[in-house]
């Protein structure tokens, strides 16, 4: 089952896929464009992957990591479907991410590898945006470039692991303007799912809503103000986001 | 941390649950680090405030106990003052920066020491339990907490004494150089960071922290437990 969660005529739903857009748990039917997408479920811990996908490390010129690269990000990065993102006036090179996101259902610590995807809820999409130029070699990748309000977006909607075989083996296609920039696919995950989980539980205990952005293979390209970004995952949705200027943001 | 230890008497009423270090704010514990900041992999000083996250699963309470890692000797102990943001402050001006502080916390954010700080070591700040919370206290009672006297005791015997203040970035800098690229909602904890000789504790060690004016944080290390197959858990704060 695929479920979002929607803000319209003054209260947040839970939705359902429909021929004609969504159709709300009370029974309404919406256009996609009629409503305000949240995130398609209660984000808890977001905990992002750098340089899983093996191509994209070569890209950004590193060699395999042995450990995963991980980092955290706060709740204010996350935005929904159909959202606005901010770049920068003075910012080079901002690039979108797509990325797999895996969220935790069955909360854990010391989960094995064998038993972890019985702690996935479900997956969605993930656009986790960077700008390159504010990089700095201090816990890097830093807050500045991995952590900027609207960075992270996800959705639209919150598929169930039950819906999705393993091992998970999806395409991914990033698209700027209706114009192919990056592709790529779950099988070429350098840790996958359940080396994630089973590596993260091992230190932490994963909760509920607790979500993994599992990386981004190579083609990251710059976009600039006015683009319209697609990110999208065979099976688990299509995700836009249009970038925005400062001016907007009364920057 | 139990939902009863996020809420106290005065707006915004509530933590939210999301807590923001800095790193090497303290000027001495910058310095210590000498020429090694100028080459590889740093290659420069630091810019932008060096944030990490202690997520919701490190969140303790005064009286908590938190568990070493087996692989682990001992903990650091990072005593730092937290700021309560009162109100979403997104884009705030050094000198309103003052006004979005509802009030102040002792915090001890424990980690795995480590002495290399070009990859977040997520794994050496996200332990269970290692982000330990003590009472709030209004910001209108705190006279200036650029200069409150800090004290860290391990099993009752004094093992740092440090003050918040000369600090890199102070409170009001750093909430205005944060919420230039991220909004501070009300209930988020920003800590003014660790001051450097951070002091270390071992498993079945207590630990005290005082910082003047805000009273007496105290709790426990305890040994790692025997790891559990697919360990359900009761779910954390």
């Amino acid at each position: 089952m695929k479920r979002a969660r929607v803000a319209y005529a003054g209260a947040i739903h839970e939705a359902i896929p429909h021929a004609r857009g969504l159709r709300l748990a009370d029974g309404r039917i919406v256009a996609e464009g009629a409503v305000v997408w949240l995130a398609p479920f209660e984000v808890g811990t977001i905990i992002a992957l750098g340089l899983n996908y093996a191509d994209h490390a070569k890209e950004l010129s590193f060699g395999k990591q042995e450990e995963p690269l991980v980092f955290l990000k706060g709740p204010g990065a996350v935005i929904g479907h159909r959202g606005q993102t901010r770049r920068p006036k003075d910012a080079t090179f901002m690039h979108y991410e797509c990325e797999l996101a895996v969220v935790i259902g069955a909360p854990g610590r010391h989960i094995r590898k064998a038993d972890a995807m019985r702690h996935v809820a479900g997956y969605t999409v993930a656009n986790d945006y960077a700008i390159r130029d504010y990089l700095e070699n201090w816990y890097r990748p830093n807050a500045r470039v991995k952590n900027r309000d609207g960075g992270t977006v996800l959705g639209p909607w919150l598929v169930d692991a039950a819906d999705i075989a393993t091992p998970v083996h999806l395409e991914l296609s990033t698209f700027v303007n209706g114009q192919q920039r990056q592709s790529g696919n779950t099988r070429d995950l350098v840790h996958d799912i359940a080396s994630l989980i089973e590596y993260l539980s091992g230190f932490m205990t994963l909760n509920p809503g607790d979500v993994i952005l599992t990386g981004t293979p190579e083609g990251v390209v710059n976009v600039n103000v006015g683009d319209e970004v697609v990110t999208e995952i065979a099976g688990i949705g299509r995700l836009v986001n249009t970038i925005a200027d400062d001016a907007l943001f009364g920057r | 941390m139990h939902p009863a230890q996020l809420t106290f008497g005065f707006a915004p009423y509530r933590l939210s649950g999301t807590v923001y270090g800095v790193l090497l704010n303290h000027a001495p514990a910058l310095a210590a680090l000498g020429g090694a900041v100028n080459t590889a992999p740093y290659k420069a000083p630091p810019m932008a405030p060096v944030l990490y996250l202690k997520p919701r699963n490190t969140l303790a309470g005064p009286g908590s106990s938190c568990e070493v890692p087996a692989d682990a000797p001992a903990l650091q102990i990072g005593a730092n003052l937290g700021a309560v943001i009162g109100r979403t402050a997104c884009g705030v001006a050094e000198h309103d920066a003052l006004e979005v502080v509802a009030g102040y916390v002792i915090v001890d954010d424990l980690s795995v020491p480590h002495d290399s700080f070009y990859r977040p070591s997520v794994r050496f700040k996200a332990l269970d339990g290692s982000c330990v919370i003590g009472a709030i206290v209004a910001r209108e009672r705190v006279r200036d907490a650029a200069a409150l006297a800090v004290r860290v005791f391990v099993d009752g015997k004094l093992v740092q004494r440090t003050s918040t203040g000369e600090r890199i970035r102070p409170l009001t800098r750093l909430i205005a150089d944060v919420t230039e690229f991220m909004t501070l909602a009300p209930g988020d904890i920003l800590l003014l960071g660790t001051s450097a000789h951070a002091p270390t504790a071992r498993a079945g060690q207590a630990v005290a922290i005082e910082i003047d004016g805000l009273g007496r944080i105290e709790h426990a290390l305890v040994a790692a437990g025997e790891p559990e197959h697919s360990h359900a858990t009761e779910p954390h704060a």
